[in-house]
């Protein structure tokens, strides 16, 4: 039978990555789509100094979630995989309507669904590298010299804004349908509430540890020990959709 | 608790760190600072002509106040026998053309046209004596007049249809002893006049130049920097820096902001490289013609009409004629916004040679070349004057019609009012072929706008071109300009991935919620 054990499952650096980068990509749209012209708000010439600063502070922020995916392990997190994929569409598609069991479960080894792996995934490897690439271009391209980028013969900005505005619009979109897929948690909230406390509760094989022996987790060790044992009686009652 | 602490801290304090090493350090002009130091260093005269001997004494033969010029300064009068300000002619290599000879002397303008068989009025500009007609000698040097550039008393006056001779009777010792270093008042004499009227042509050169502050032009300003005219026109052996348009044609020897102002003189390196494609002009010029108005339209059709057998004139509200029997229709405008243009420094001009494509909306007085992908090209203010002139509807060239002479019934159309006489004494005197019929054809003369340029305060903002309607540079195109341009399928398709996300969303909530609410309903009974 399976028990539910409140394990910590995000760890600080990467709730903190995860709210930083959140902020950031909502911020970066909102100035982004004002230097688009599709709006006022900060009026133009804030707008894009805004989103200068933002998109560096975006860069940065890349750069150290790069190395911390490497030196804990986590990128492994990432490798998408078909085992369940369909079973995980055919979840959100039916399943969650009748109440069904989410079908893939959640460990600390393995956070993600397949669903989840493989857009995360295209996000890292996709969206925000031509994100960064084509904002980037735009910054030293700019609109009137092709400034220090010259040699890379980049016909006109027209190219790097097109393709930096598609994926602008495909973030947005991602951020209302992953704005949404936060509910369907085990309760409403309690996807939120793991990536604010990194405390989730999971459900365990019987015998098994929901810890990792594998990552390298000195700080959640800690939290873990000084945390109360839960009976599994607690959750006897599901409060789930 | 803790951990919302916690993650506050974790979220904001780097935040606030990056952006403050991001801020940008504010640093201070210096170059600005230099030259405003540099420039207002009086101009200390190596000369005092009042105690030269040979300028003692009274003239009243204007060749002669040359002659004695050149006694002293015995090679500036060669010199001046090629400068553009006496030949009115300059060879000029011009796109698809090849080498050409052009100047005031051959060329049309929008204005009063041009100077053949108008030369004695239109001449009076010409820094020389005499040209009256073709056939003036260009190569005496004793023709040519120093003082409407050297007279630094403001009082020499040239005559109304002298050809270049002054007024006679002025008091030319005073005169000669006191010549200098040319003034705005020198240069304003002829260049804010052109047209036949204070700032009629240009828009941004006139009178109130003179005693204007420096709202009306941050360099000439009498409480800015009070530059005059050659110090940004700098002049070597009587060649000046400076192109005008209407008769320029080569990318060369023009006088730039550069000069002084570096090609980064923003503390904004974002404003920096804008310098690449955008003209200095085309921000710090928001508006031009600020204190008295300028002409925008000049139709030649209308004029000849009588009022009582009588030539008349009607005045707007300001005092700018609107209507003038000898001259026609016209509208007149101040603060003035620019148009604005691709263009290289380079530009070709209509000649009396060319053929009127009657095909065409309008005709091109002069034409300034460049477009977006050209390197050489930046975005520049215009002055655009609109016009209807007089072509030949048979030979399809434009035609010059006779405007000024000295007594009636010799076909002047300023003075005998008809059309029909005055193009063909016109043609006549040019020696062209006329077909006797005439009409009238749509023009335009482009006009970069160099001058009043406003305090750093007053340039245009971001969002004066970076907007989606009405921006400075709606027409400007080629260009890809944030805010401005957009592509509409990339648009439309990137609003339809949201809503269709939120629609999805949505469905897949509502559906979620009804079947939630059934399943209870069965765990229940
Ligand atoms: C590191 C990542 C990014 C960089 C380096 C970057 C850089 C830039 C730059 C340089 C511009 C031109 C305006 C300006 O100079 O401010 C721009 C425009 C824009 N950015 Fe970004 N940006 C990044 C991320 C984003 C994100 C995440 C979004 C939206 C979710 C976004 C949306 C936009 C939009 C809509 C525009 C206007 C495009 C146009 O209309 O031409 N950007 N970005």
């Amino acid at each position: 039978m399976a028990k539910k054990e409140k394990v910590y499952i995000y760890k600080l650096y990467e709730r903190f990555w995860h709210w930083t980068q959140a902020f950031l990509i909502f911020f970066l749209a909102l100035t982004g789509f004002e230097v688009h012209g599709s709006f006022t708000f900060f009026g133009f010439e804030n707008a894009v100094d805004l989103h200068n600063k933002a998109a560096w502070a975006f860069i940065i922020l890349t750069i150290f979630t790069i190395f911390w995916h490497f030196t804990t392990g986590e990128w492994k997190q990432y490798l998408p995989t078909t085992e369940n994929l369909k079973a995980q569409a055919q979840y959100y598609i039916f399943g969650i309507f009748r109440n069904a069991p989410h079908p893939t479960r959640k460990t600390i080894l393995s956070k993600l669904n397949p669903l989840q792996r493989l857009v995360y995934l295209s996000l890292k490897i996709l969206v925000f590298p031509v994100m960064i690439a084509s904002g980037l271009a735009y910054m030293f391209y700019r609109y009137p010299s092709q400034g220090e980028i010259l040699e890379l013969g980049i016909g006109s900005l027209e190219t790097i804004a097109l393709l930096h505005t598609i994926g602008a619009y495909i973030l947005i979109a991602f951020v209302i349908v992953h704005l949404y897929l936060i509910t369907t948690g085990h309760t409403l909230t309690s996807n939120l509430k793991a990536m604010i406390t990194g405390w989730e509760e999971l459900e365990t094989e019987e015998g098994e540890t929901p810890v990792s022996q594998t990552i390298k987790d000195p700080v959640g060790e800690k939290i873990r020990e000084n945390t109360p044992q839960i009976t599994p009686d607690r959750y006897e009652n599901k409060e789930e959709i | 608790m803790k951990n919302t602490v916690t993650f506050i801290l974790s979220v904001v304090v780097p935040l606030v760190i990056i952006t403050l090493i991001l801020r940008d350090a504010s640093r201070e002009n210096k170059l600005l600072a230099e030259l405003k130091e540099e420039y207002s260093q009086p101009h200390i005269p190596s000369v005092d002509h009042s105690k030269h001997e040979v300028l003692q004494r009274d003239f009243d033969n204007p060749h002669e106040i040359t002659a004695t010029c050149i006694s002293c300064h015995t090679e500036r009068g060669q010199e001046l026998l090629n400068s553009f300000h006496f030949t009115w002619e300059r060879e000029d290599f011009i796109e698809g053309r090849g080498v050409t000879y052009l100047g005031k002397r051959n060329l049309l303008n929008n204005f009063c046209t041009g100077i053949f068989s108008n030369e004695a009025t239109c001449n009076r500009c010409h820094a020389g004596y005499g040209y009256s007609d073709k056939n003036f000698d260009f190569t005496n040097q004793y023709n040519v007049d120093c003082l409407v550039c050297h007279d630094n008393t403001g009082s020499y006056e040239k005559l109304r249809g002298g050809a270049g001779y002054p007024v006679p009777g002025q008091d030319f010792r005073t005169i000669v002893q006191n010549v200098g270093r040319p003034t705005k008042a020198n240069c304003g004499y002829c260049h804010f006049h052109g047209g036949g009227g204070n700032n009629v042509k240009h828009g941004d050169l006139e009178e109130a130049l003179l005693t204007a502050s420096r709202q009306v032009d941050v360099h000439m300003g009498v409480d800015g920097a009070n530059l005059e005219c050659v110090d940004c026109h700098v002049t070597q052996n009587h060649v000046m820096k400076g192109r005008y348009y209407g008769v320029s044609s080569a990318n060369t020897r023009r006088a730039t902001c550069e000069q002084c102002h570096t090609a980064a003189p923003h503390l904004d390196n974002m404003l920096n490289t804008h310098v690449e494609k955008i003209a200095c002009q085309t921000c710090h010029i928001p508006e031009y013609a600020k204190v008295n108005a300028t002409k925008m339209f000049w139709d030649w059709s209308t004029a000849g009409e009588l009022e009582d057998g009588r030539a008349f004139e009607l005045y707007d509200e300001q005092g700018n004629p609107i209507y003038q029997s000898i001259k026609g229709d016209a509208a007149w405008q101040t603060n003035v916004i620019p148009e604005y243009f691709w263009f290289n420094g380079t530009a070709d001009h209509f000649l009396l040679s060319d053929k009127v494509d009657t095909t065409e909306a309008f005709l091109r007085i002069n034409t300034l070349f460049g477009d977006a992908n050209d390197p050489e090209s930046r975005i520049y203010p215009v002055k655009v004057h609109r016009g209807r002139q007089p072509y030949d509807p048979v030979y399809l060239t434009i035609l010059q019609a006779k405007l000024w002479d000295r007594e009636a019934g010799r076909g002047a159309l300023w003075i005998d009012l008809d059309w029909e006489r005055a193009l063909v004494e016109g043609m006549k005197y040019l020696d062209r072929p006329y077909s006797g019929q005439w009409d009238f054809v749509d023009t335009e003369m482009y006009l970069p706008v160099n001058h009043m340029v406003s305090p750093a305060s007053e340039a245009l903002q971001c969002q004066d071109c970076h907007t989606r309607t009405n921006g400075r540079m709606q027409f400007v195109e080629g260009a890809y300009i944030p805010g401005k341009t957009t592509n509409a399928a990339v648009d439309s398709l990137g609003v339809l991935l949201i809503i269709m996300s939120f629609l999805g969303v949505i469905t897949h909530a509502v559906i979620r919620y009804i079947s939630h609410r059934k399943n209870k309903v069965v765990t229940s009974s």
